[in-house]
């Protein structure tokens, strides 16, 4: 300030930018990422909102390529996930979740129609790693281990890839082509597959082969047996057995009337294809009731439609030739089912158990360390089993069993196998704060308008597995992307520039993001309150 | 009030455009050409109102300006000069000879913004040139004080766009009661005692209407809480000439006794709840209301300011809270302020 000013006048000619402010603030917003609840709930560790974002901008290549960082199979995907992450949508709270897995469906179609291949893998590692079974979690971790520059190996019992998603998972609901495509992509990147190699012992093929690591992934094939007495012409199936042999030359003969044992998801496909089968009647005997079904309730209620027919709370007592003896359960104060004495009888032509399945661990027979546990092998934080070198996932570890989990597990096991083959540990990066609902200041998104609700249930439909209903078309598929709330992370939508009092905002410029000016921010806190997608936050200053 | 009248969603240009459910409200989009965004939204926008004022945190009155200012700086190519009042919008932008304005910026008294905008308008058309007029003021110096220059411009059918920044009150004397502070409201000369604690009802003064019934050209209410719609007012009053109002609700967060990052809520709740109608006028009728896309209780709004909090003290319900939602009713129901079944929001 300089000294001679005339009468009453304390200040310089100028512009108030030589007074900062920023001197006022006590509190300080801060950009911050927090992690979308539907990547939190993503099996498959996949971001989601990242490919979404550019899905949402029309450029489809761009998040079908965000998209296969982390998961190769999103046509397969799109079909057969049960997609935990709209069921965390922050989305469902405003109106309902964001269809993610029709737009995954789309996205992995397109490259599939579009035949976009995977970025080539880097330069060979010189390290080679042998995978057991050509399952998802399998076929996973060969896909991310060939992009981290490894030699790999598969080596498959059956005469095609894809393991329960060819042997399990019905047509109907996962078209040959489109599996066969996506595997086909992953072989394009140099992974050897090789068929009706069933491994015996795995330190045998190791050493065989000359393999630094394996992964296995075996799945769970043995069908559970249950003791039903049975007699004359009585014809009791298992559903893994079935379902495989659909897929042969000679269908299963399974007659008019069809019993079905289990309330799973296996169930559920069993019955469905014994209807496609030409049984007039499909009956699931199942001993609890339809809520305490694992089977999910979309697959029940598509069940239902198809003429699939439910016996809740009843057993199998016994099979005699053409009919069977069901006892009635009934619930008691612990909600487990207990039998009541009372029995009926039902005509059946066949029987199919589907009771759940269990590892064939023969190939681990004698190898040091390893931890068996209700049937299923112990793996640690880096999914490497107690033997060393030796890493396992999908359906033959203790897990929840889909195929998104097996996927995830291939993933997740390949960073690690790459971080042991090189002598080093793998540390994933810390997880950010969940963004919940409640960080978002939901205001700033937009209702849809009437006329295109109508388009958008019929979108949401397609995101059933059922190939009667088309995948959603590009508008659709737009038009669901942008439905996406950016939960938790910045998308550039000007808020936080706009409504500062103090033009302390700085927009850097698209794709760039927004940097606070502190000379001069007073620390009111506006924009934080107005982020639509709770990406600052106010910390306190140090004074 | 039963003409006929256009009902625009807000933010319409946009989701009219495509359906951008991400981003529709928001003040950027980034999937939208660069025409199509806010005047804010914009990397060379005027900053009208530059950094280092001395508005108080969170001032409304501070960030409604701007996005006033810029908008018509935009809509008449940076050619314009501003009257401006005394007030906190003079005072905390122009401590003399040190200002944050970045246009050709006029004050001169607390009553007299309309007049001396009117002679400046004067002064451009006697010299030929085409610089727009626009003047400035508080509620105190608008419909108190200034209200006799006001109408005078009205009625001459001047060539100034006025703008009132409306926060209810003489905030820069330290929250005194204007005819625009809402009834119940606790000031400094209305205070939370007596049998009517704070301001009394059934006073005060709807500027806007009476701007309405002076037939000029243009009249609106916006809000700090819709930037869409209070940058497409001001770009339309700048696209007409004659005597032209807008009336802009800027909570004060000092004045009102409430959060300084509750700035922007607190004025999307007066809108949402009904107490301050958004409309718009042309030639004395009202042409344009911008619906309700939420609506909420009075309470929701009256809860999170301390002018206000006498009337959950005690252990009953104050009937003066009836009242104001009987306000709130009232307003919806003569303006249309609820859009039918029939109609999107
Ligand atoms: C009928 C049915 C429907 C299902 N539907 C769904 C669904 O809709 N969505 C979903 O997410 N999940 C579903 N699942 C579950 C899902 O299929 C499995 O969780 C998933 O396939 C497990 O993957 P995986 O790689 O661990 O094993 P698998 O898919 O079982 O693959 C294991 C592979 O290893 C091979 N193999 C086994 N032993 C050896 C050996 N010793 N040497 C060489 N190869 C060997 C097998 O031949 C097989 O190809 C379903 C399962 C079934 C049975
Ligand atoms: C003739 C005259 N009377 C009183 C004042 C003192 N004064 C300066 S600003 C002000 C209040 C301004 O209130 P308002 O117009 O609502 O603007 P705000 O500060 O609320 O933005 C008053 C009373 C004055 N400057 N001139
Ligand atoms: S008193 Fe109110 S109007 Fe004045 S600067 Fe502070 S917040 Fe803004
Ligand atoms: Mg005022």
């Amino acid at each position: 300030m300089t000294q001679n000013h005339p009468f009453a006048i304390t200040l310089d000619v100028g512009t108030s930018l030589v007074n900062h402010t920023g001197s006022w603030r006590t509190v300080r917003p801060e950009y911050v990422h927090r992690l979308p609840p539907c990547n939190h709930a993503c099996p498959a560790g996949e971001d989601i909102q990242g490919w979404l974002a550019h899905a949402e901008g029309g450029d489809y290549e761009a998040a079908w390529r965000a998209l296969v960082q982390n998961n190769p199979l999103p046509a397969v995907m799109g079909r057969v996930c049960y997609h935990p992450c709209e069921g965390a949508c922050n989305r469902a709270q405003i109106d309902s979740a964001v269809g993610i897995n029709s737009v995954e469906r789309f996205l992995g179609d397109l490259a599939i129609e579009k035949g976009w291949r995977f970025d080539a893998p880097p330069a060979p590692s010189g390290k080679k790693a042998l995978i057991v079974g050509a399952g998802p979690s399998g076929l996973s971790a060969a896909y991310h281990l060939a992009r981290l520059g490894h030699a790999v190996t598969i080596r498959e019992a059956g005469p095609l890839p894809g393991g329960m998603m060819r042997f399990g998972i019905p047509k109907y609901r996962l078209p040959r082509e489109i599996l066969d495509a996506e595997v086909q992509r992953i072989c394009a990147l140099g992974v050897t597959i090789e068929y009706n190699s069933k491994v015996s012992n795995i330190r045998d093929a190791m050493r065989d082969g000359g393999f630094d690591a394996a992964f296995l992934a075996v799945g769970a094939h043995i069908a559970k047996r249950a003791y039903i007495p049975a007699a004359g012409a009585a014809k009791v199936l298992d559903a893994v057995q079935v379902l495989r042999s659909m897929e042969g030359e000679d269908k299963p003969l399974l007659g008019r009337r069809v019993v079905v044992y289990g309330g799973g998801n296996t169930a559920i496909d069993v019955a469905r294809t014994a209807r496609r089968l030409g049984a007039e009647e499909a009956v699931i005997v199942y001993r609890r009731t339809r809520e305490k079904m694992p089977a999910h309730d979309f697959e029940v209620e598509e069940a239902l439609e198809e003429g699939v027919l439910m016996k809740w709370l009843s057993t199998i007592k016994n099979v005699d030739g053409g009919s069977i003896t069901v006892e009635k359960m009934a619930l008691d104060d612990k909600g487990f089912p207990q039998p009541t004495g009372e029995y009926e009888t039902l005509e059946a032509d066949s029987v199919i158990l589907a009771l759940g399945q269990d590892v064939d661990l023969s190939l681990l027979e004698g190898v040091e360390g390893l931890n068996v546990r209700d049937g299923v092998v112990e793996v640690g934080p880096n999914m490497m089993t107690g033997a060393t070198g030796i890493f396992a996932g999908g359906d033959m570890v203790p897990s929840e069993r889909t195929v998104t989990v097996a996927v995830g597990h291939g993933k997740k096991a390949a960073r690690h196998i790459d971080a042991w083959l090189r002598g080093q540990t793998y540390a994933p990066a810390p997880k950010h704060e969940i963004a919940s609902f409640d960080k978002l200041n939901a205001w700033y998104y937009g209702e849809a308008p009437k006329t295109v609700r109508p388009t958008l249930e019929v979108a949401r439909r397609t995101s059933s597995f059922d190939e009667v209903v088309k995948g959603l078309d590009e508008s659709n598929a737009l038009y669901e992307a942008r439905r996406c709330l950016s939960c938790g992370n910045c998308f550039e939508c000007d808020n936080c520039y706009g409504v500062c009092p103090d033009n302390s905002v700085v927009k850097l410029g698209p794709g760039k993001g927004f940097e606070f000016n502190y000379d001069f921010c007073k620390g009111c806190g506006v924009c934080a309150s107005e982020c639509p997608c709770g990406a600052i936050v106010m910390t306190q200053e140090a004074i | 009030m039963s003409e006929a009248r256009e009902t625009l969603a807000p933010g319409e240009a946009v989701q009219r455009l495509k359906f951008y459910q991400k981003g529709t409200f928001t003040v950027g989009n980034r999937l939208v050409g660069e025409d199509e965004r806010s005047v804010q939204a914009s990397q060379d926008r005027s900053n009208a109102l530059t950094c280092g004022h001395r508005a108080c945190q969170g001032c409304g009155e501070a960030l409604g300006a701007r996005y006033a200012i810029d908008a018509a700086m935009r809509a008449t190519g940076k050619d314009m000069i501003a009257v401006n009042a005394t007030g906190c919008l003079e005072v905390f932008t122009t401590p003399y000879p040190e200002t944050s304005w970045q246009l050709p910026w006029v004050h001169s008294l607390f009553g007299n913004a309309a007049a001396v905008a009117t002679g400046v308008a004067a002064a451009m058309r006697v010299k030929n040139k085409r610089t727009r007029v626009v003047a400035q003021g508080g509620d105190g110096g608008t419909t108190d004080i200034g209200f006799q220059c006001l109408s005078g411009m009205f009625e001459r059918n001047d060539d100034v766009l006025y703008i009132c920044y409306d926060n209810e009150g003489y905030m820069n004397t330290g929250v005194q009661r204007s005819s625009a502070t809402p009834p119940a409201a606790r000031t400094a000369t209305t205070p939370a005692v007596g049998d009517e604690p704070g301001n009394v009802f059934g006073t005060g003064k709807s500027v806007p209407k009476i701007a309405v019934a002076h037939n000029i050209p243009y009249v609106a209410t916006a809000t700090v809480a819709d930037l869409h719609d209070l940058e497409r007012k001001v770009t339309k009053a700048m696209s007409v000439h004659g005597a032209r109002y807008i009336q802009i609700n800027v909570p004060c967060p000092l004045g009102w006794g409430a959060a300084s990052h509750d700035t922007i809520h607190l004025a999307r709740l007066a809108v949402e709840c009904g107490l301050y109608p958004i409309f718009e006028a042309e030639h004395g009728r009202i042409t344009h209301v911008r619906k309700i896309r939420k609506q909420v209780p009075v309470t929701d709004y009256l809860k999170r300011q301390r002018r206000f909090a006498h009337l959950f003290k005690g252990d009953r319900p104050d009937p003066r809270v009836a009242r104001l939602q009987a306000m709130c009713d009232a307003n919806i129901a003569d303006y249309g302020l609820v859009a039918g079944a029939d109609e999107e929001v």
